[in-house]
């Protein structure tokens, strides 16, 4: 059989081109080039700047040092404050709250249900430094919203970006992103047929056991999906640097900001850039599983 | 087993009524079928004794227990839906003991129970497979299947039969009313299908427009329809109505259409009351009709226009000039064979006669 082409082979390279360039100057080209910075000393100034040394895997032993992994500041912390980071404000806090918002939403009427999703979706859809900055307003301590509403119900005030930073930032990002989860889940619910939980309810079903037993079950792929994606978000997520900028002292540096830290204040390019590939190498092992898991066949039955 | 009564039920959808007012009540014990043509509210009638739609207005009963507000797990009641509404997921098992799950039971007795029912419905070998394993058929079974695993107050069906094929139609209609004659369970039961209807309840419910139009054993709708609307929507074919001009002469009823030769009806005294009206609608069912022998009277005459034969009965259409066509169904497997014009012939005692609002007009001596 002939094989249809819209273009000839010549044509279509013609117009793949400038795309190609693109791509190539500045998405193959760094990548290449950030591994091969990660195998060298180079600096933004001094001598290594213009002529760096070759200096092997030290980057990486420096960063898996046993010695300083776990000390404040260091790889180790960041990279266990992220995995903190990520199981309480995207699988917890996004996924869950997402899931919860989403199965409450299918049996309020249409009215409240839209008007639910607008409020949820706004905060989803506003840009990054805008809401950075509306929840720094929240939380200040002397005139922010929190302590304002505190004081008015007669409780002590806390200076929560100092107090608690972590927390802050979980709080922050489960309200930043569950709006994906909820949107992400109630598409899934709604490509359950209606009469499935119809026929759970003249069967005698109660809410969580329709959740449980038909709803959960038949959107497992979405859930998958889902979890992948808010977790690899959440890795790689910048934002809370609006908030604390890594701070007090490293509490909420996470690995975004440990890199850009590295990088971009320390100007230790080769150091920054072995945590780059690092970073790079762990959402490569999401991605893996994620693509794993979509193109898996549904389950057949034994 | 328990009795269903709707008092002055209502339903609207926004600005759309769907039911203005509907009354019934069906005792314990019957099964009932709601008939009528898409939107004519038949379904929602079932959704509200099932409690998946709250009516705008009125009460409705399940033994005699008001439940209009009540949620549907605590009615008691079951439901086959027209999608069969098996989970995916499950196995046939797990699907038909779903109810008794929720209900807490564990898990060997639940699985015998179902094993049980599944028996009776010849799928118990098929317990492990998956629904989209399984025949449409199969799938049918199994819905009601999960139906009848527990006990229920009322046995609920929304169109069930009809995403199957004409011939498992016909045999899981025929399971339906052993089932029926079995149980003796109470049942109410939606379908745009006559025959089925027909052929399954005691009584039926025929619906147009929101409202019931009549409700009888099915013999009395055959035989006795209570408007033109039923006339048309009960018998395969529908009954053959023919609007005519009305007159009595000599003490006999005169009616005058294109091709039709009707003069010497019997009169009584509502049938000559309608009469002022002058405008009557004669109706004969299809099976009434036969071709004319030179003396009959009582004659439609037409062209032909089709002449199909089913094997043990053949259909007769004809046209009358300008005017409807009418149908004969007659009972012989031999061929018919008939000229251009068609003659067509029915006994006095098989007409039924609407007067001009479409509502039948009682019979001579009834």
């Amino acid at each position: 059989m002939k094989k249809f082409s819209l273009l000839s082979t010549r044509a279509g390279a013609l117009f793949l081109a400038p795309a190609t360039a693109l791509v190539g100057v500045f998405v193959i080209i760094p990548f290449f080039w950030v591994i091969f910075v990660s195998f060298t000393n180079r600096t933004l100034l001094g001598r290594t700047a213009l002529d760096p040394d070759f200096v092997g895997l030290q980057n990486y032993f420096a960063l898996f040092n046993p010695a300083t992994f776990f000390a404040r500041g260091q790889f180790g912390f960041s990279l266990i404050l992220t995995i903190q980071f990520v199981l309480l404000s995207a699988l917890i806090g996004q996924a869950l709250l997402g899931l919860i918002l989403s199965w409450l939403s299918q049996t309020v009427s249409p009215s409240i249900k839209s008007f639910l999703q607008t409020t949820v979706i706004a905060a989803w859809i506003l840009p990054e430094v805008v809401i950075g900055f509306a929840w720094f307003a929240f939380l200040d301590y002397d005139n922010g919203t929190l302590n304002m509403i505190m004081r008015g119900l007669g409780l002590p005030p806390g200076d929560w970006l100092l107090q608690q930073p972590f927390w802050v930032i979980v709080f922050f990002n489960t309200w930043r992103g569950a709006a994906f989860s909820m949107m992400l889940f109630n598409s899934a619910f709604q490509s359950i047929p209606p009469s499935y939980f119809q026929a759970a309810d003249v069967a005698g079903a109660t809410s969580w056991q329709k959740l449980r037993d038909i709803a959960l079950p038949l959107i497992r792929g979405h859930v998958v999906t889902d979890l992948i994606l808010i977790t690899m978000w959440t890795f790689n997520v910048f934002t809370p640097f609006l908030l604390t900028n890594g701070g007090p002292s490293y509490r909420t540096e996470l690995l975004s900001i440990y890199t850009y830290r590295i990088a971009f204040k320390d100007f230790e390019f080769g150091k920054g850039a072995a945590v780059g590939v690092v970073i790079m190498l762990i959402n490569l092992a999401f991605a893996l599983v994620y693509l794993r898991l979509a193109h898996k066949k549904p389950v057949e039955a034994e | 087993m328990a009795s269903v009564e709707f008092q002055n039920v209502s339903k609207s959808f926004g600005a759309f009524n769907a039911l203005p007012d509907i009354s019934f009540s069906i005792a314990d014990g019957e099964f009932v079928c709601l008939l009528g043509p898409s939107g004519c509210g038949k379904t929602t009638s079932l959704r509200m004794i099932a409690g998946l739609e709250t009516p705008t207005s009125g009460k409705v009963l399940i033994g005699g227990r008001d439940v209009t507000y009540l949620h549907p797990k605590d009615r008691q009641i079951s439901m086959v839906f027209q999608d069969y509404a098996l989970y995916p997921h499950m196995n046939l098992a797990d699907n038909i003991a779903y109810p008794l799950k929720v209900r807490g039971e564990a898990e060997d007795k639940r699985h015998a129970r179902a094993r049980e029912v599944a028996d009776v419905l010849k799928i118990g070998d098929l317990m492990k497979r998956l629904p989209s394993q399984i025949s449409g058929g199969q799938q049918q079974r199994t819905s009601l299947a999960r139906a009848l695993v527990y006990p229920s107050q009322v046995y609920l069906f929304d169109e069930p039969l009809s995403n199957l094929d004409a011939k498992l139609r016909l045999e899981a209609r025929g399971f339906l009313n052993h089932l029926q004659r079995d149980m003796g369970m109470t049942a109410v039961y939606v379908t745009h299908d006559q025959a089925e209807a027909m052929a399954l309840a005691t009584r039926i419910a025929v619906m147009d427009k929101g409202r019931i139009v009549q409700f009888a054993p099915p013999i009395e709708i055959y035989r006795r329809p209570a408007t033109t609307f039923v006339a048309n929507f009960v018998g395969n074919p529908p009954m053959n109505l023919v609007p005519a001009q009305a007159a009595i002469i000599d003490g006999k009823l005169q009616l005058r259409a294109e091709g039709l030769d009707v003069t010497a009806l019997p009169v009584s005294d509502t049938i000559a009351r309608a009469v002022g009206a002058k405008s009557i609608t004669l109706g004969v069912r299809p099976e009434h009709l036969r071709i004319a022998r030179p003396d009959d009277s009582n004659v439609i005459t037409g062209e032909l226009f089709a002449n199909e034969n089913m094997g043990p009965e053949s259909l007769v259409t004809i046209e009358r000039k300008d005017a409807g066509r009418v149908t004969a169904r007659i009972f012989t497997d031999d061929e018919i064979r008939v000229d251009k014009t068609v003659r067509l012939s029915f006994d006095a005692e098989h007409v039924t006669l609407f007067d001009s609002t479409g509502a039948r007009i009682p019979a001579h001596g009834e």
